[in-house]
């Protein structure tokens, strides 16, 4: 009798893992502003982040082995009411977005002390709890409107971290430009959304893609159209309008920026694919609106001109944002290829991009803690004082450029492949070309620390001796720098796990 | 100084004190007749500030804060918050999906009816903290 109970109860719990993930953060954090002691906030954000964490891996479970899972809030069922939709695409990104949180989480401890002000700390750990609402939210969700809701969660709680940077003026500034940029974004979206209202009367993400192929000729959908992408590639930060970023990421506490680099610009990039190949259709966003013809050349023109710029960058966090806009190239290349071979390829880049970007800010964090600046001349020898920081920087670049047994290495492969699937030779040309750049600009960072000379001037500004990081902090930055050599080494279950979450992605809402 | 200068506005200060236990009165009007009537927690929250706002404009914030400390308004912004959370999280324990009202009461109807009055409830704290304080946080400033 009991175990049958047990076993309900564990269905049960099964059944509102959907909700449960976006619910507990969302009720963590107004806690830790009732609670408002720094340890306890922090204890809740990284046990908090773990637990989403494993809710996610066992939601990515779940719907590897069987059909996406719908669940229906509030019990209204899915045109009527707002719907969650986990296929293999979002699970992949919950567990990308709540794992990066975790480990961060846990590394923020001693580098927040250093960079905020104490009394704030409870306060900088709801807004963080909260980001990760939203960027969950986003991720989950099939609603449109409820999309652009989680949208505004994470942004707003994203610019209140960025303000929180230590270095005021420039903070406020980032945060302010990001403010801008980010709403005029959000808007865009929004105003697209309530266009397919007008065309549809649905706002389900299945409901639209059932109708919008009705009126898929009427100019309102166009319309609707042109505002989402635009308003999303804002948001992730491509090419042309990627001038919020490198401000926003060189400012913010380091530990923010270890966690934006790997998450938020990677949900809006899955936002992009769950409405251009579903609630559009691939056929219409590709054959009809003929996407690949802007989206491909703004992705080249983004990866070759920024990984340029990034060498030219003295500030170790600056250079890091422009590989990172470079990098959104990639993804955002092989997603316009609009073929399973490219969608997979952009969804093991957004995972491992993810990861070792979240490693590389949180390495330069570890530096930044010790040195309190990370510019590029102050790096001099540097692995002689801190060598844990230092390789693990030099690992994580490499993993960036993309050498064999690296997880940078699976992605530029599948990328390179899914081009030569489609016969674009010369997109494979250039994406070795930029993995090129790469090497110049990861190979400075790795000059200057290991192989520059300490001169005379250097040696007097900086009198005291400079130990490794604390320990939680370098501990976790390996940490995920282990998960992405795992993934690296052990590719082969991860690539057909993305495949088919492509095949999934392609094929539509089932 | 200040003194001297709010002593002058004593018609707006007896008149005030006659309006701000109707101005409550109302946001609570708005607030539980919300799932009948036009209204609901973003409505009443905000009128329900107006009336501490009306008082710390012509009292003088200072006297305000005391009534209305800025600590207790950031519990109330959690609480409420909290509070919304908390019937979602009450009726998934009682067999229902999240926010699924229906479970709350014996009959669904009256389930519903109970719901939508919590969390409009929490709505309703919430914004009245969050439009005070933000009141309180610009009201400081000083130039």
């Amino acid at each position: 009798m009991s175990a049958v109970v047990e076993m309900s109860v564990m269905e049960q719990v099964i059944h509102h893992l959907p909700a449960l993930i976006i619910v507990l953060p969302l009720m963590i954090a107004p806690l830790c502003v009732i609670f408002r002691n720094r340890i306890v906030a922090w204890s809740l954000t990284a046990v908090t982040s773990g637990i989403c964490a494993v809710i996610a891996a066992c939601l990515l479970i779940l719907v590897k082995n069987g059909a996406p899972i719908h669940y229906a809030l509030g019990g209204w069922s899915s045109p009527s009411g707002i719907e969650y939709y986990i296929d293999i695409s979002n699970a992949l990104i919950l567990l990308l977005v709540s794992s990066i949180s975790t480990v961060v989480s846990v590394y923020s401890l001693h580098s927040v002390d250093q960079e905020i002000p104490r009394e704030k700390h409870y306060l900088f750990y709801t807004a963080w709890l909260l980001c990760l609402t939203g960027a969950l939210g986003i991720a989950i969700t099939c609603d449109a409107f409820n999309v652009f809701v989680f949208l505004e969660i994470s942004s707003l709680s994203t610019y209140l971290l960025i303000a929180l940077g230590n270095e005021r003026p420039h903070s406020f500034m980032a945060s302010f430009r990001y403010l801008i940029m980010g709403s005029v974004g959000a808007s865009f979206i929004l105003l697209g959304i309530g266009f397919l209202y007008a065309a549809t009367g649905t706002l389900n993400m299945q409901d639209l893609s059932e109708r919008i192929p009705l009126v898929a000729e009427s100019r309102t959908v166009i319309v609707a159209f042109a505002f989402i992408t635009v308003g999303l590639l804002i948001k992730i930060a491509m090419f042309p309008v990627h001038n919020w970023l490198p401000n926003a990421y060189q400012y913010a506490p380091s530990a923010v920026s270890s966690f934006l680099a790997g998450t938020a610009t990677k949900v809006s990039i899955y936002v992009l694919m769950r409405f251009m190949f579903d609630v559009f259709g691939t056929n219409y966003s590709f054959s009809q609106m003929l996407l690949s013809n802007v989206l491909m050349p703004l992705a080249v023109i983004g990866f070759i001109l920024m990984s340029v710029v990034a060498i030219f960058q003295t500030d170790l966090r600056r250079l890091l944002a422009y590989s990172s806009i470079a990098q959104i190239g990639y993804i955002i290349a092989g997603v316009s290829m609009a073929t399973q071979a490219g969608l997979s390829a952009a969804m093991i880049h957004i995972v491992n991009h993810g990861l070792i970007k979240s490693a590389l800010f949180m390495a330069t964090g570890c530096m930044l803690y010790r040195l309190g600046s990370v510019h590029i001349q102050s790096l001099r020898q540097l692995i002689s004082s801190m060598p844990i920081t230092v390789s693990a920087f030099a690992f994580g670049g490499i993993s960036l450029i993309g050498l064999p047994l690296t997880a940078g290495f699976i992605s530029k492969w599948n990328l390179i492949t899914a081009a030569l699937e489609k016969d674009w030779w010369w997109l494979a040309a250039l994406i070795l070309v930029s993995s090129i750049l790469a090497v110049v600009y990861i190979g400075k960072v790795i000059q200057m620390t290991c192989f520059s000379p300490i001169t005379t001037e250097n040696n007097q500004s900086s009198g005291q001796v400079i130990s490794e990081a604390p320990t939680l902090m370098w501990v976790s930055t390996w940490i995920l720098l282990l998960a992405s050599l795992y993934l690296g080494i052990n590719s082969e279950d991860f690539v057909a796990l993305t495949q088919q979450g492509a095949n999934q992605v392609l094929g539509g809402f089932k | 100084m200040m003194q001297k200068h709010q002593q002058r506005h004593e018609v707006l200060q007896v008149i005030s004190k006659l309006l701000i236990p109707f101005i409550l009165l109302f946001a609570l009007y708005v607030q539980f007749h919300g799932d009948f009537g036009p209204g609901g927690g973003f409505q009443a929250g905000v009128i329900f500030a107006s009336a501490f706002i009306l008082h710390g404009l012509i009292f003088g914030v200072t006297k305000t804060r005391k009534v209305l400390p800025a600590q207790a308004l950031k519990t109330g912004m959690a609480l409420g918050v909290l509070l919304y959370a908390g019937t979602g999280v009450a009726s998934l324990f009682l067999g229902g999906n999240f926010l699924d009202y229906s479970v709350l009461a014996h009959d669904p109807l009256h389930g519903q009816h109970w719901g939508i009055f919590t969390i409009e409830l929490g709505v309703g704290l919430t914004v009245t903290c969050v439009m005070i304080i933000m009141f309180y946080s610009f009201s400081l400033r000083v130039r």
